[in-house]
């Protein structure tokens, strides 16, 4: 019984990107071993092409060195990329003046993965929930302050009483409540949550994201959902990215990807993680892929997942495939795309 | 499922386990009461989450405590029926390897990185077991193979860093694997790994713990991992073991309502686009464990009886167990839903 | 918002044990029932004040001068002169509480110099990076290569006329790079801090930055390490004195009086004793205290 297409939450409208990026690249010089050494470059991103659906979730996915921790500093503007575009509203954010630059800041916020590494732990929560309102003092008049303060904590499920509190005095949940409260101070519009809820327990993991969750839809925001957990990515997003060194292998709505996926890359993580093996109507197969993700400083030639691919022909490792359309929105970067039949039945 | 119960005597057994840390704040109870027992061959897992004490019961029985801040404050751990609390340090070295080993999560830190991986391996075979220096060598590449890390004998040379995380996790489990012990410990062994490696691993583990009839503990706070890999299950919560049993029939029909939150709190396929499920409130304060049952504050299920005692781990029916006064009650779906 | 939690647990000690806790750092007690801390504190204090009004101690004599009657030389302790007296014929007890002002008004002001250097210097290397940071650091190591002492005599054998102040100016001259170091190193930590990369995505910027982040979490270890240094370098200008390259008379010091003992150590060992022991008291009160003020700072342990 597939349960699996019903609606999308209620207050979600399909409509036009608010974010896009553009051919990003970004890449890092390597420390050589010898001065005369060959110049060695780390491509954490290669030519990343993505849309962000306004009030929508884009969940992204993928193994660590996949390049999207770099996606997520580069969407919120703390990095800018080595060569390509990040559009906000048709906007190249990284080419805008200092003020113009200022303002947009608020409209995109980051939420962390380490909720106390990512809160002063010399301010109390009053002076860090404070602070985006001094730094931009229009938004609110100094005498409503406190006030909207104490609306955010309890819009974030916190006691406003324990305002004169430091961050240590909380749990994990908590803070990342706070985190998230700051982060929606400004009013933004895009939320960029990288592993937000991975370093949460399990039980308090599921209220943080029933959190996010109902501010998504009291307060109309779009949400970039980054994470390795591929069970809470097919929960909240509307549709996924699979990344693969530093590049997006296959992306659309997330019951493609995660009920016809047509990378093999997209199968294989799928089917390794139990969770989605166990309690999925449709049954997986696990498919064990060898070794280890390859290192982006020397990433394999063609198709950068040619060296661990169960399918792989020769002519992967001699050119490189495109990231081509399947049907609609659903598309996979695959000379091969569509379901795996490894011959085990 | 194997039939520990018909054990002649179980490989290991902890009775009534308690262990406590001194903290600034004052005394943290860590593990308060907890019974155990693992027969040979069988996989059991400890599920639990950050303060549960699942990290600390492993470390108590491979005697790795910190004393102080740690003090063990009473119980038994027997291994073979030989009491790991007062044994002294020259037995607790000559049990460690041949008979009891452990598999951290942190596989670089728990390799000495000046040396070669063939000679951390060969270094066991020669302490030991008095194995010369090519004996030793030879028994390294074995194991190499034995956890499948691809051409062994040319890799036995190589550094901790010059090996991948992943395969930095075989070498580990090929330390604890190499004396051939009747436990082995794996505590999250695959939490710092990527999801494709980790299947890899998990997959390792089984097989190595079939073939050589090991008792496996596996401590993870993953619910998917435990009912991939384990036949028993031992649910912990703020030091307790709230429920035990077949790790199918546990986790399928929990008779505990911390089980049945942590069941379902898990994003299934059925909830997209409804609220999880999930348990309120964070774990108690171990400075200040309530009285009762530590997870009365936050149980749809609690009354006044679950505020005034402590609910013992009494069997429910054929090889299960749960703390609860109202285990009879939990219902066998949606508890936390809204 | 339904059904979101709103509790609020103490402080999450669950996660403290799971991940080994910190050794016990006396927190959550009152400061005096700490006792390295209300020791080192009460020693420091008491040899701030001594230095500050040094006639509150004083019963013997109203300052190191007076009423010396030089047929009295070299006298051991007794029950009119407590530590005894001196060459001179001078109450000696007078003169060590004298003593104190020249020792920790050297060993505090040198302190407060690389302070202020190290914070400021140390938090632009570490913050703006680049050649900036280039320049300061290769400054830093050259001035660390110089052996500290002997720079300090060379300089101080520049001057013809030696006081206090020519003391302070050579100890300080050399006595920063390690304080530049440490806060460089601390800043570009707590640069890429997530709660700096926080602060900046709301749109803070580099003075912002700076002054409510950065400085407030790199001073005060650096605070700690220049309060542990005071102790150093009352010792070190004790040492310059010694050796006769310091303080000269007619200044008060314990380096002074040290150095004149030394001509009498079988006759008067007393004139020895005194000054080391108020001298080494004091040093070690000031690492204690700085030890203390590190454990007391730790923003876990309020």
């Amino acid at each position: 019984m597939p349960h699996t297409a019903t609606e999308p939450r209620t207050g979600k409208t399909a409509s036009g990107p608010i974010m896009e990026l553009r051919d990003i690249r970004m890449h890092y010089p390597v420390a050589r071993p010898l001065p005369f050494g060959a110049k060695k470059v780390l491509k954490a991103l290669d030519g990343v092409d993505l849309q962000v659906p306004a009030g929508q979730t884009l969940g992204i996915i993928g193994e660590s060195g996949c390049g999207k921790s770099t996606l997520a500093r580069i969407l919120s503007g703390l990095e800018k990329p080595s060569e390509g575009q990040v559009l906000f509203d048709g906007v190249d954010i990284n080419e805008l003046q200092r003020a113009e630059r200022a303002l947009m800041r608020r409209n995109i916020q980051l939420i962390f993965q380490d909720p106390y590494a990512s809160l002063d732990p010399r301010m109390t929560i009053e002076q860090i929930l404070l602070e985006p309102f001094e730094i931009h003092p229009d938004l609110v008049p100094r005498a409503r302050r406190r006030a909207k303060i104490a609306e955010l904590m309890e819009l974030v499920g916190l006691n406003p009483d324990h305002l004169s509190r430091y961050p240590h005095n909380f749990s994990g949940g908590q803070q990342q409540r706070i985190g998230i409260a700051r982060g929606i101070a400004l009013n933004p519009r895009v939320l960029i949550c990288d592993e937000a809820v991975s370093a949460l327990d399990v039980s308090v993991r599921a209220q943080v994201v029933n959190l996010l969750q109902d501010l998504q839809q009291e307060l109309g925001l779009t949400f970039v959902f980054i994470a390795h957990d591929l069970q809470i990515v097919r929960h909240i997003s509307d549709s996924v990215a699979t990344m693969y060194l530093g590049k997006v292998v296959e992306s659309g709505s997330y019951d493609r990807v995660y009920e016809h996926s047509a990378h093999p890359y997209t199968q294989a993580l799928l089917s390794a993680a139990p969770e989605l093996r166990q309690g999925s109507s449709t049954p997986r197969e696990l498919i064990l892929l060898q070794g280890d993700p390859p290192s982006p400083i020397d990433p394999p030639t063609g198709c950068r997942f040619h060296t661990r691919c169960p399918i792989a022909q020769p002519s992967c490792a001699a050119s490189e495939p495109r990231l081509d359309p399947l049907q609609g929105d659903h598309a996979a970067r695959c000379f091969f795309p569509g379901p795996l039949n490894l011959g085990s039945g | 499922m194997r039939q520990p119960h018909h054990a002649p005597r179980p490989l290991l057994e902890i009775r009534d386990l308690r262990v406590q840390f001194a903290t600034p704040q004052g005394t943290a109870t860590a593990i308060n009461g907890v019974d155990l027992q693992l027969a040979a061959g069988q996989c059991l897992g400890i599920l639990g989450e950050s303060g549960s004490g699942k990290s600390v019961t492993a470390r108590t029985i491979m005697g790795l405590l910190d004393t102080p801040p740690a003090r063990v404050a009473g119980g038994e751990i027997l291994l073979n029926g030989e009491d790991l609390l007062s044994i002294g340090a020259k037995r607790r070295r000559q049990l460690t390897g041949p008979c009891m080993s452990m598999v951290f999560q942190d596989a670089l830190s728990a390799l000495n990185p000046v040396h070669p991986v063939g000679r951390q391996i060969g270094e066991l075979f020669r302490v030991h077991r008095g194995y010369s220096r090519k004996a030793a060598k030879a028994a390294a590449i074995e194991m190499m193979d034995r956890v499948r890390i691809p051409a062994a004998a040319s890799r036995v040379n190589d550094y901790p860093h010059q090996f991948s995380g992943g395969m930095r996790q075989r070498i580990v489990i090929a330390m604890a694997l190499a004396l051939g012990p009747e436990l082995l410990i794996a505590d999250e062994p695959t939490t710092a790994l990527d999801v494709t490696v980790q299947a890899q691993i998990l997959e390792l583990l089984k097989e190595q713990q079939a073939e050589n009839n090991m008792g496996l503990i596996l401590i993870t706070h993953d619910i998917s991992v435990v009912r991939e890999v384990t036949d028993q299950v031992a649910v912990m919560y703020a030091g307790r073991i709230i429920e035990q049993g077949p790790t199918a029939q546990v986790l399928s029909a929990p008779r505990h309502p911390y089980t049945r939150g942590l069941a379902e709190s898990v994003a299934s396929e059925a909830l997209k686009g409804h609220r999880l499920p999930a348990i309120p409130g964070s774990p108690p304060d171990l400075l200040n464990i309530p009285v009762g049952c530590s997870f009365a504050n936050r149980c749809f299920l609690a009354d006044e009886a679950c505020t005034a005692a402590v609910p013992a781990l009494e069997a429910i029916s054929a090889g299960r167990q749960s703390a609860c006064f109202h285990s009879q009650e939990v219902p066998s779906h949606a508890a936390y839903s809204h | 918002m339904s059904a979101t939690s709103t509790t609020i647990g103490p402080g999450d000690g669950a996660q403290a044990v799971d991940r080994a806790p910190a050794p016990s750092r006396g927190a959550h007690r009152r400061w005096w029932l700490r006792p390295r801390l209300a020791i080192s504190g009460t020693i420091v204090l008491l040899m701030i004040i001594m230095a500050a009004f040094p006639q509150l101690f004083t019963g013997f004599g109203a300052g190191p001068t007076e009423n010396c009657d030089i047929m009295l030389s070299n006298q051991a302790p007794s029950a009119a002169h407590l530590f005894g007296i001196d060459i001179q014929g001078c109450d000696y007890y007078t003169n060590v509480i004298y003593g104190a002002r020249a020792s920790i008004l050297v060993g505090i002001v040198v302190s407060a110099i690389a302070f202020a250097i190290a914070a400021l210097v140390g938090a632009i290397a570490g913050y703006f990076g680049g050649w900036v940071d280039a320049v300061i650091s290769r400054i830093c190591d050259m001035a660390f290569g110089l052996p500290f002492i002997l720079a300090a005599i060379v300089v101080l054998q520049l001057f013809g006329q030696r006081n206090i102040w020519t003391v302070i100016f050579a100890l300080a001259l050399f006595s920063w790079p390690g304080g530049v170091r440490f806060m460089r190193s601390s800043v570009l930590e707590i640069r890429h801090r997530e709660y700096v990369q926080a602060a900046r995505l709301l749109g803070a910027g580099n003075r912002r930055i700076i002054a409510k982040h950065i400085v407030p979490n790199a001073v005060t270890p650096l605070l700690v390490l220049q309060t542990l240094g005071v102790g150093g370098m009352i010792s070190a200008e004790a040492g310059l004195t010694f050796i006769g390259i310091g303080l000269t008379p007619p200044a008060v010091s314990w380096g002074l009086q040290l150095a004149a003992a030394r001509d009498y150590i079988d006759a008067a060992p007393h004139l020895l004793l005194f000054p080391a022991i108020f001298l080494t008291i004091t040093v070690l009160g000031f690492v204690l205290f700085g030890e203390a003020l590190r454990d007391e700072f730790d923003p876990k342990g309020k």
